[in-house]
């Protein structure tokens, strides 16, 4: 049996990329704030966040083209403000590729190498490896005008991966594709990555692609760290409701702590309903104010009040958001409040019983939900 | 390709070609003529070509034309092409907006104000006027349309190709060489060459700003133009077609090539 990879679960691992404290302003504004983050070896790190929160400014100072006002950041050990872009071992997938337009696809690659420079027959066997790794050997002598979107996107990947860095960053590599290319581009990118044994750090908008190819995910706001965990860690235990909001569908329900006991408590939710049962390990004092995540798909749907449900709340279906594969129904109990239920669509949609204004419950367990407390 | 390239836009690209180059095409045409009268056809001769080169003042001024546009346009296109990068490049600072404003003035100013202007420095500064103050003047004028032509391709240029260079190892100084000036050069070529015809044909600077023992080729075909045309004009002017034409050519091959290479 293989253990899991986990590097930063170990206190003892030395980290790749370590962020000390970074602070970056530009005039008055912090758009990086007192950041820390370790970062280890092999790892594909996701960096999500809102338009705005200084994803790419973060990048930027690991590449070397910023450098923070505060803090330090280092890798394998030492300090790398004092070093320039040209001289790190880092390298950067532009997001808007920045092909070199004047050069065919093979010098483009190979211009790393050559201000290295290294031997000709070696940078010729590098190129032709990283061209036959990111199937490009077809294109080697084209510009990049004459390129498709995913070809230059390639060019680009292979581009910083000649020169081995041993962090390679990407911001929004994927931005420029449609839905199907990105999906096998993300997979694509999984498997170069395994290959090569690169650390990998990656910007995105796109949580689902954050969820796909990462080992670790990084939720920023404002400038600052919202969260950092494996994908599975962030959707089904978020520490915050930014984050649980952030990362795929939730409901919210925000109560008051009646009882507390170890393993579990009460929460006053809404009036004239019993208190919700929540299963939680991190026990609020009674009295305080927490919030119920509950994602959709823990959420069951049904027209008779089930048996035996730990929590069960009758409402009116208001909209129901047909995806397919899915339904998300969103039920409206009597004060007003939302509840995302979701139900996978096994039958035909013109034979099921749910529709629009109907009366139903919304059900699901003591620890179908995560209990937040910011 | 044979589709696109319709009926309609055949005719209009003849109709062009023709309003453009049949006034040339007649003075070329006229240049070989044996008659000494310049509108009647007397049979085809190289004569006035010989004629040409063996008049001493026409050489002299072909000579002084030449050795002002060359080093006239290739300090425009030097002096263009930094100015252009400052603009563009060096972010905002102080002044910026006032001395972008202030470079493009020079195009709309009308040249006798140029010249007129220029000739009062010179004189002011007891400068002799000679070839140096016509290649001054034409540096001056020759610059603001190096860098309208160098800065359009520079704002069009993406500036992350640059800090790419740097991160795949290059200092600012080769990202500036390898890239930039590459992606740039066509613009650069096309700069040169603008300049380049602009002191060619300039007429009313040069006018300003020479002195005697400077004239330029303009100058005197003027002067001559005012005691009647003659065959060896045309003759000249064919000749200045011919050089200017081949000197376009090669700078257009020279540019696609820098664009292929590298
Ligand atoms: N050079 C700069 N000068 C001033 N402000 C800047 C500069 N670069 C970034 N900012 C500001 O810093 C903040 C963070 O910018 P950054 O580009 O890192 O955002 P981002 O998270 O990458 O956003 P997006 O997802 O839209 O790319 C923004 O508010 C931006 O306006
Ligand atoms: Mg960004």
């Amino acid at each position: 049996m293989t253990l899991p990879f986990a590097p930063w679960a170990d206190p003892a691992a030395e980290p790749l990329i370590d962020l000390r404290n970074v602070t970056k302003r530009f005039g008055a504004f912090e758009a990086v704030r007192d950041l820390s983050l370790t970062i280890h070896e092999r790892e594909f790190f996701a960096i999500l966040g809102p338009s705005g929160c200084g994803k790419t400014t973060l990048m930027r100072m690991l590449a070397g083209f910023e450098t923070p006002n505060e803090g330090q950041i280092l890798l394998d050990g030492q300090d790398l403000t004092p070093i320039p872009p040209a001289k790190r071992p880092v390298n950067m997938m532009f997001q808007s590729y920045a092909l070199f337009p004047h050069l065919t696809v093979e010098k483009n690659i190979a211009f790393g190498l050559k201000r290295e420079g290294i031997p000709k027959d070696e940078i010729a066997d590098r190129v032709t490896d990283i061209m036959r790794l990111v199937q490009l050997t077809d294109f080697a002598r084209r510009k990049p005008d004459q390129l498709s979107g995913g070809q230059r996107q390639r060019v680009a990947l292979a581009r910083a991966l000649v020169k081995r860095p041993k962090l390679l960053l990407l911001d929004e590599p994927l931005g420029a594709l449609d839905k199907k290319l990105r999906q096998e581009t993300q997979f694509e990118l999984m498997n170069i990555q395994e290959t090569l044994g690169t650390t990998f750090v990656i910007v995105t908008h796109d949580q689902e692609e954050a969820m796909t190819v990462s080992s670790r995910i990084a939720v920023m706001r404002a400038g600052e760290l919202a969260q950092v965990a494996t994908p599975t860690d962030l959707y089904e235990r978020p520490e915050t409701r930014f984050v649980a909001d952030f990362i795929g569908e939730v409901t919210v329900l925000e109560g008051r702590v009646t009882t507390a006991s170890r393993g579990g408590v009460g929460l006053a939710a809404m009036e004239d309903a019993p208190d919700l049962r929540v299963m939680t390990e991190d026990t609020p004092p009674a009295g305080t104010t927490a919030w119920l995540a509950l994602r959709p798909e823990k959420v069951s749907i049904s027209a008779a009040r089930p048996d035996g449900a730990d929590n069960a709340l009758s409402g009116k279906v208001l909209d129901i958001a047909y995806l397919g594969n899915i339904s998300t129904y969103h039920v409206e109990l009597a004060n007003g409040t939302i509840i995302k239920a979701q139900e996978s669509n096994r039958q035909r949609a013109d034979r099921r019983g749910i529709t629009w204004e109907d009366t139903v419950w919304v059900t699901w367990e003591e620890d179908a939900g995560v209990l937040l407390r910011a | 390709m044979t589709n696109r390239f319709s009926w309609f836009s055949a005719t209009s690209l003849t109709l062009g070609m023709a309003f453009l180059y049949l006034p040339i095409l007649i003075l070329v045409v006229y240049s070989f003529n044996e008659s000494r009268l310049v509108t009647v056809w007397g049979g085809f001769s190289t004569k006035w070509y010989g004629e040409l080169f063996r008049n001493e003042a026409f050489l002299d001024a072909a000579w002084v034309t030449l050795r002002v546009a060359l080093i006239s346009a290739t300090v425009a296109t030097l002096l263009g092409t930094l100015a252009a990068y400052a603009l563009v490049r060096a972010g905002k600072f102080r002044g910026r907006t006032l001395f972008s404003g202030m470079i493009y003035a020079p195009l709309v100013m009308p040249e006798v104000i140029t010249g007129l202007s220029l000739l009062l420095l010179f004189i002011s500064i007891g400068m002799d006027r000679g070839i140096t103050t016509i290649i001054l003047a034409h540096i001056t004028f020759g610059m603001c349309f190096a860098s309208v032509v160098v800065s359009s391709r520079l704002v069009a240029f993406d500036a992350s190709l640059e800090e790419a260079a740097c991160d795949l190892g290059c200092t600012p100084v080769q990202a500036f060489f390898y890239v930039t000036l590459p992606v740039i050069a066509p613009a650069i070529v096309a700069a040169w060459l603008l300049a380049f015809t602009l002191s060619l044909d300039d007429l009313v600077i040069a006018s300003f700003t020479s002195g005697p023992g400077a004239t330029t080729l303009p100058m005197k075909i003027y002067s001559q133009v005012r005691l009647g045309v003659t065959p060896e004009i045309n003759a000249l002017s064919t000749l200045l077609i011919g050089f200017v034409s081949i000197g376009v050519i090669l700078a257009s091959l020279a540019g696609k090539r820098a664009a292929v290479e590298t």
